[in-house]
């Protein structure tokens, strides 16, 4: 078990360097002078100069890369063109409202998903698996921010049952935070509800006709006994297999969401650097959020090993 | 000897042109493959459809709702009479043309983006499939580029080139290339072991000969159906950077820009945030629809496996 951890551990490593060239690379190989856009529309030659010459942009590809690394390695992502502060603090303060929007979607989503696509699968072919394999499809297709739309208008505008937009700290109070969360999580779960439910649907599927289904009941078991300790235990690998690699949605639809909705968090940081065209905080953001997911599913991996006791590495 | 060959060919063929018929015959490809044929047909004939060019505007008919009649100024300086089916926007330019002219553009870019996309994914798959020496470096970068969430992928891109159509298109395509490279190396690896290719092998049929008539069509049925789904999220794609206001210009007519341009009144005027959503919703369900229609009938395994 530690020597699994240790090699998944390991191999965590060449994919965040990989990250980290690529990222480097997508910012510095494309046509586009970061030295020239500080400088203004108004500087002289010599004054862009001084600039590139300061931050280090006159020097070779490979040194620069070097030297941006280092400084990555101790947790420095540089200084924010546009907000002239570092861009670690700059994430770090961006941080909570993105961090509370993901979890609160996770946890809304699989709360609703899991069940539903357990019930579908007990009773497939029925009028209810069908109504929910149709509106996983529409989850699918209604892009996040028309959704969005509707549910503000819906929700807020025509019942006014929640804010329209904004965000509350935690630290405002429980309350106001959870009313200003609830249709941007509402928002963003649909399509993780979809993605879950129907992978929840097919490997409960594909356990239910399993040989240990016909035992358990055949020795009297209940069957909501014999389909979640039985049916659903053994198809937690995919489903907790999917919650890891929709990370990768999520990411895109807080970008997104946090438009919409004006909640100051990374995605609308990353929004706001690229119309600035602030490189090193788009190079850090994205890093940011790459690293997550590379690690979110790190702990997925790990989290195999628990779930499933058939698993030995 | 001969004759096995044949039956060998034969039935490869029989198998083959009974799952592209079973996928015409399919209920969820021909209603996704109708609403699509439609979407195409209203983006050709964009300009028959009582449409005004997009770009024009008119101040006095400015926030019109859906289905009032105003006056609007054509490129000849001449003013004319014209309703307003999905209201108009707050420059006084038509809601409607906009998003029928708006169709053209999404189509495009999704189509385009899918097949860059599947080149690009063929091209490397192929090679990271047959040359040992590249596999573990290609398979490396797929890995590291998968780990960047696209959208972010595409927004940077964008942001660098400045926005085109060109470069949205290209922005969008490059971060589904992994997906593809990876499905057409696992293809190429698994069809290697088929029986029919050893028994090719066996029966001296050259390797170019193996590669197209054996390989090849063999990694149509799963690539059509991933290059449906590529065409879906890349016109997602397209509208979210638009939305954002990242992607094209915010004049061209693109359902994404004609609601970020409609999301500051959106309290007083929704329709104009609704009816390019209704239409960006409509297309990405269709294509989905004809998409899982054509993965249940062409592509028997990756089915089952979802």
């Amino acid at each position: 078990m530690i020597a699994y951890l240790a090699r998944r551990l390991l191999a965590t490593i060449p994919v965040l360097a990989v990250v980290a060239v690529l990222v480097f690379l997508l910012l510095r190989l494309t046509p586009g002078d970061p030295a020239a856009i500080l400088a203004g529309e108004a500087a002289s030659p010599q004054q862009i100069e001084r600039i590139r010459a300061h931050l280090g942009l006159d020097r070779p590809i490979p040194v620069q890369f070097a030297i941006w690394a280092g400084r990555l390695l101790q947790g420095d992502l540089g200084e924010s063109f546009y907000y002239k502060q570092s861009v670690a603090s700059l994430i770090a303060h961006r941080l909570e409202p993105t961090l509370a929007l993901a979890t609160l979607t996770i946890v809304l989503a699989v709360a609703v998903a899991v069940p539903l696509g357990v019930l579908a699968a007990w009773r497939s072919g029925g009028a209810f698996d069908r109504a929910l394999m149709a509106f996983s499809v529409l989850g699918f297709s209604v892009p996040v921010f028309v959704l969005a739309y509707a549910l503000i208008w819906l929700l807020s505008l025509r019942l006014g049952w929640l804010p329209v937009q904004g965000y509350r700290r935690l630290a405002e109070g429980l309350g106001p935070f959870l009313q200003h969360l609830a249709l941007p999580a509402l928002t963003l779960a649909v399509i993780y509800v979809a993605l879950i439910a129907r992978v929840t649907r097919a490997s409960v599927l594909e356990a239910l006709g399993e040989d240990y289904i016909r035992t358990a009941r055949a020795k009297g078991l209940g069957e909501l006994r014999v389909v979640v300790r039985h049916a659903l235990a053994n198809a937690a690998v995919p489903i907790v297999t999917v919650i890891g690699i929709g990370i990768a949605l999520l990411i895109g639809g807080v970008v997104v969401t946090e438009s919409v909705y004006a909640i100051p968090g990374l995605g609308r940081l990353t929004v706001d650097a690229v119309l600035a065209r602030d490189f090193p905080t788009i190079q850090g953001v994205i890093l940011f959020f790459s690293f997550a997911y590379v690690l979110v599913n790190l702990v997925v991996d790990i989290a195999y090993v628990l779930l499933d006791p058939r698993i030995r590495y | 000897m001969q004759r096995e060959t044949l039956s060998v060919e034969a039935t490869a063929l029989r198998r083959r042109e009974s799952a592209w018929q079973r996928a015409r015959r399919n209920a969820s490809v021909r209603f996704g493959g109708a609403v699509l044929a439609a979407l195409v047909a209203v983006a050709l004939c964009a300009p028959w459809l009582g449409t005004v060019d997009p770009s024009l505007f008119d101040a006095a008919s400015r926030d019109l709702k859906p289905g009032m009649s105003g006056e609007i100024m054509t490129l000849e300086g001449e003013l004319v009479r014209h309703t307003f089916l999905m209201g108009s926007d707050s420059f006084g330019r038509d809601v409607y043309s906009r998003v029928i002219y708006g169709t053209r553009i999404s189509l495009l870019v999704g189509l385009l983006s899918a097949l860059i996309a599947l080149a690009a994914g063929i091209l490397l798959g192929l090679l990271s499939g047959y040359v040992r020496a590249l596999d573990g470096v290609l398979m490396r970068v797929m890995d590291g580029v998968m780990a960047i969430p696209a959208i972010l992928i595409a927004i940077a891109l964008v942001a660098m080139w400045r926005a085109s159509l060109l470069t949205v298109i290209v922005a969008i395509a490059i971060p589904e290339v992994p997906r593809v490279a990876r499905l057409v190396r696992s293809l190429v690896l698994t069809i290697r072991e088929e029986p029919y290719v050893e028994a090719a092998i066996a029966l001296g049929t050259p390797a170019w000969k193996i590669m197209f008539a054996h390989i090849l069509p063999n990694t149509l049925a799963p690539l059509v159906v991933q290059g449906t789904f590529l065409c879906a999220s890349a016109i997602l794609l397209e509208a979210i950077l638009s939305f954002l206001g990242v992607g094209l210009p915010p004049d061209v007519p693109t359902w994404g820009n004609i609601m970020a341009e409609g999301r500051v009144q959106f309290v007083e005027h929704p329709h104009n945030v609704f009816f390019p959503g209704l239409f960006l919703t409509l297309t990405v369900l269709a294509i989905n629809i004809l998409g899982d229609g054509l993965r249940d009938t062409l592509d028997p395994k990756m089915a089952k496996r979802l």
